[in-house]
């Protein structure tokens, strides 16, 4: 009995790996039993499905991605940790190898993926229908499903690392590695479905978006008065409509070469691995995009507030917003100029590359202008922001001389180009995310996060994250190269790694500040009562904070660039609040339902994926099953709106101040 | 019904067509843009397939195994049911619910019989050894392929239950709506098809 139970624990469960294994299993068996408990302790499990689990609202959706993003970050960075630990000083055996693939895997996927993707759509969620005077996005059902499908293709993923094993060939996962030829087993199936999963859902927030900001601006607001966040997120969505399609079926064909015998990329057969990188990267450069520009929307907004001066340059900022977005789908090739292209494809795409740096030089200096003579007021959030503009700067001007192929064949997956983009995924998406996370905050919750410990934890996390990755650029022009699992000493690399590794122990540090500022507030919140903290610009502070349910009790008409800040400075009169609602106005509002039935689809989706991944078709068809059900009962349903009534809407308006 | 009062979306006027009532304009809009996603994914299912037309492998070749009378007889059956699906819409816009169901049945009729001839084409190709694993032309061939044909199989099933539906509520604006959108799918479909027969099937025959 207690024989075979171990040996089910060997095979399922990695026991015979030792004692991190168990240690994770022992964390994950007690953080669950933690979260049981106080739900249960509290009795707020009805609370958490109708309030959270069930709802459609654009706000509350938004808060589970962040929240989500949080944990995700937690654990990609624990990985990074993990990394850093093994290679802090020459010859060490930390992890083992397999362990060590295993690890910086994870850490890419869950970064980019799980962590950047979620973050930056969390902020779509909560910023785009408020800025554009909406009640909510244009499906609000959908947009449902997408949180759902993401949340639950992320679990999928992160339970790889207790039930047999995590993909171990890298983020980019590159065939013929990462087939069934050479990485049997379950890890890379774990990768393939989970983000096949959370790729559905992304999709559908990519036409989610584009539908909502085309169709659903308030009366007045043309294109081209639109806050400048609502135009990156209009441009990201039309990228994610475009490349996570090819993502789609690039998973697909390495899932039916691994499981059902396929020759896409095998090396016989007349398969071709070169098809993986093309295709990958033909998703994966306009991916670095779609999580960069929503931090450059989040950075106009921000630069522009807090210089209280309006936004320089805003058709440029549109224009080089749309030449970016094409662009990015010109790059592709230069993540492997080595693998043999030949000079005339190569040269192309230096060039297209190359090109690249204009549009952003231009945004770069339009961000410059909006603060030359302004007044600028140093909060967290637009700390994050000026915080951008340098270390961004290093990433860029790296991108460019990596750019340049004969250049490459030396920087080529070397640690140069690691530090390069951690410099422009940290210092563009990751201070992005912060930096909206400290100027939208009022609006989630009514409160201003502590400023004080916030800039604590930007000074922190912003010089450690210098301290990680700037070495890198130099150990890599000295020959280190990436995914390398350990070094010998007398190559003059351990000072650089040691420093590096410091520097990512003071990066956690930064953000165990920045969580604990989040904790401090909830225990001493400095409450926002005005709804426009910042003296903002933008429609999204015309309302109380947090924004109620409808959103708009009248929908406002709008009169150029910077609606809200026009109705406070009305050019007749003094300028002054603008609070009143028009009670003659107010009408019964239309709002979708809520529904149990996106979390119900998604968990059949989450068990239809691990039967796949097992290969357990007697789990994975019933699954799928199950989700095509629920997608037909949605079908049948016709009572799905509700009214709120205008004496509602009234005492609401009421106990905000504004009636 | 809300007619009068305001709505999440835009306000009703009575110059649009039945499906594009209410929130039916933003729907209807919205999967035409769920279309220009799945163009997306078939182009990159086509550009894999004309890469490895040629990585045969010893195994058989698009000569070899396609069946001109099989896959002509195919066409026929898709194009013929886009055709019927489009007088389903125009029963629809005139309010007729019973030539709608005549119609749409006959559609999903013409579309089962397309599915049945590919299954057999597939299960013919499985049985001579040219299966999914012989080679890389089979392995995209098989998926490209494939993909329109589950395609198909979800588009029946959806039809069905869409006629259900107007069975049950006769035609209004959101039974209108919905059987729009299926038909916009079936059409797309259709539209992928011309171009697995142009660019698999012929091509495919003569190279």
């Amino acid at each position: 009995m207690l024989h075979s139970i171990l040996q089910i624990g060997d095979k399922y469960f990695m026991w015979n790996e030792g004692p991190m294994i168990w240690t994770s299993d022992a964390l994950i068996v007690l953080t669950s039993l933690g979260i049981v408990g106080l739900l249960t302790y509290l009795k707020r499990w009805k609370w958490l499905w109708d309030e959270w689990l069930t709802t459609v609202d654009h706000k509350k959706i938004g808060i589970m991605y962040i929240i989500a993003a949080f944990a995700m970050f937690f654990r990609g960075g624990m990985d990074g940790l993990i990394i850093r630990a093994q290679l802090a000083i020459p010859n060490n055996h930390f992890l083992t190898a397999e362990h060590y693939d295993q690890v910086f895997t994870t850490h890419g996927t869950i970064m980019i993926l799980f962590m950047a993707m979620p973050f930056i759509i969390g902020l779509m969620n909560i910023a785009v229908p408020l800025q554009i005077g909406a009640r909510d996005v244009a499906f609000p059902y959908l947009n449902a499903m997408s949180f759902w499908l993401f949340f639950f293709g992320a679990l999928l993923f992160n339970i790889s690392f207790v039930i047999g094993g995590s993909p171990d060939a890298g983020w980019t996962s590159y065939a013929p590695i990462a087939g069934p030829f050479y990485d049997p087993g379950v890890g890379e199936n774990y990768y393939l479905i989970s983000l096949q999963i959370a790729g559905i859902g992304t999709i559908a927030t990519g036409i989610n978006f584009l539908v909502t900001i085309l169709k659903m601006r308030a009366p007045g607001m043309t294109l081209m008065r639109m806050p400048m966040f609502t135009w990156s997120v209009l441009i990201t969505s039309v990228i994610i409509i475009f490349a996570f399609p090819v993502l789609t079926v690039t998973l697909a064909l390495l899932m039916f070469d691994r499981l059902f015998g396929a020759h896409f990329f095998s090396v016989t057969h007349g398969g071709l691995p070169m098809m993986w990188a093309n295709l990958f990267w033909i998703w994966g450069h306009p991916e670095v995009y779609i999580v960069i520009l929503p931090a450059f929307g989040v950075f106009s907004e921000v630069v522009s507030t807090f210089s209280h001066k309006r936004l320089f340059g805003y058709k440029a900022m549109v224009v080089s917003l749309v030449a970016i977005a094409i662009l990015s789908f010109t790059t592709w090739v230069h993540h492997f100029f080595t693998m043999g292209a030949g000079a005339s494809v190569n040269s192309f795409f230096s060039f297209s590359t190359m090109l690249i740096a204009v549009p952003t030089g231009v945004k770069i200096f339009n961000w410059l202008f909006t603060m030359y003579k302004g007044r600028i007021e140093f909060t967290t959030s637009m700390l994050w922001a000026l915080a951008f503009i340098p270390n961004f700067l290093i990433g860029g001007l790296t991108g460019v001389m990596l750019a340049s192929a004969p250049a490459d064949y030396q920087y080529h997956n070397s640690y140069f180009l690691v530090a390069h983009f951690h410099y422009v995924l940290i210092a563009g998406t990751v201070f992005g995310v912060f930096s909206g996370l400290y100027y939208w905050w009022p609006k989630m919750f009514g409160q201003k996060l502590n400023e004080r410990i916030g800039k604590w934890a930007f000074w922190i996390f912003m010089i450690s994250f210098n301290m990680t990755f700037m070495p890198m650029y130099f150990v890599g022009l000295m020959g280190m190269t990436r995914r390398m699992y350990t070094y010998p000493a007398g190559l003059g690399w351990g000072p650089f790694n040691l420093i590096e590794t410091i520097g990512a122990l003071g990066m956690g540090l930064g953000f165990v500040v920045m969580v604990f500022d989040i904790a401090y507030t909830i225990r001493h919140p400095e409450k926002d009562l005005t709804g426009d903290p910042w003296d903002g610009r933008t429609l999204e502070w015309s309302i109380p904070s947090p924004a109620p349910e409808y959103n708009f009790a009248v929908i406002p008409e709008v009169k150029g660039i910077d609606a809200y800040w026009m109705m406070k400075h009305p050019k007749e009169q003094e300028p002054g609040p603008v609070k009143a609602v028009d009670k003659s106005k107010i009408r019964p509002i239309h709002m979708p339902n809520n529904s149990y039935r996106p979390f119900i689809i998604s968990v059949a989706f989450f068990v239809a994926g691990f039967g796949f991944i097992w290969q357990w078709y007697w789990l994975g068809i019933p699954g799928l099953i199950v989700v095509a059900i629920g997608l037909f009962l949605r079908s049948f349903e016709y009572n799905d709106e509700h009214f709120i009534s205008t004496e509602e809407i009234e005492r609401t308006e009421i106990a905000a101040g504004r009636l | 019904m809300a007619v009068n009062m305001e709505s999440l979306h835009e306000p009703i006027s009575s110059s649009l067509p039945l499906e594009y009532q209410g929130d039916g304009n933003l729907k209807i809009f919205g999967f035409w843009v769920f279309l220009a996603a799945e163009v997306v994914l078939f182009s990159t299912l086509f550009a894999v397939y004309l890469v490895f037309h040629g990585n045969v492998a010893g195994g058989p070749t698009s000569q070899q195994l396609f069946d001109i009378r099989g896959f002509t007889i195919e066409t026929f059956l898709l194009l013929t049911s886009s055709f019927t699906m489009g007088l389903g819409t125009y029963e629809m816009r005139r309010q007729n619910t019973k030539g709608v169901l005549a119609w749409v049945l006959i559609t999903v009729l013409l579309g089962l019989g397309f599915l049945g001839m590919e299954i057999s084409e597939f299960a013919h190709y499985v049985s001579i050894g040219a299966n999914i694993s012989r080679s890389a032309f089979l392995s995209a061939f098989f998926v490209l392929v494939g993909t329109h044909g589950s395609h198909v199989t979800l588009g029946i099933l959806w039809i069905l239950s869409i006629l259900v539906q107007v069975m049950r509520k006769g035609i209004t604006p959101k039974t209108a709506r919905k059987l729009f959108v299926v038909g916009l799918y079936w059409h797309f479909l259709d539209v992928v098809w011309v171009f697995i027969f142009t660019v698999v099937y012929l091509t495919g025959k003569v190279m």
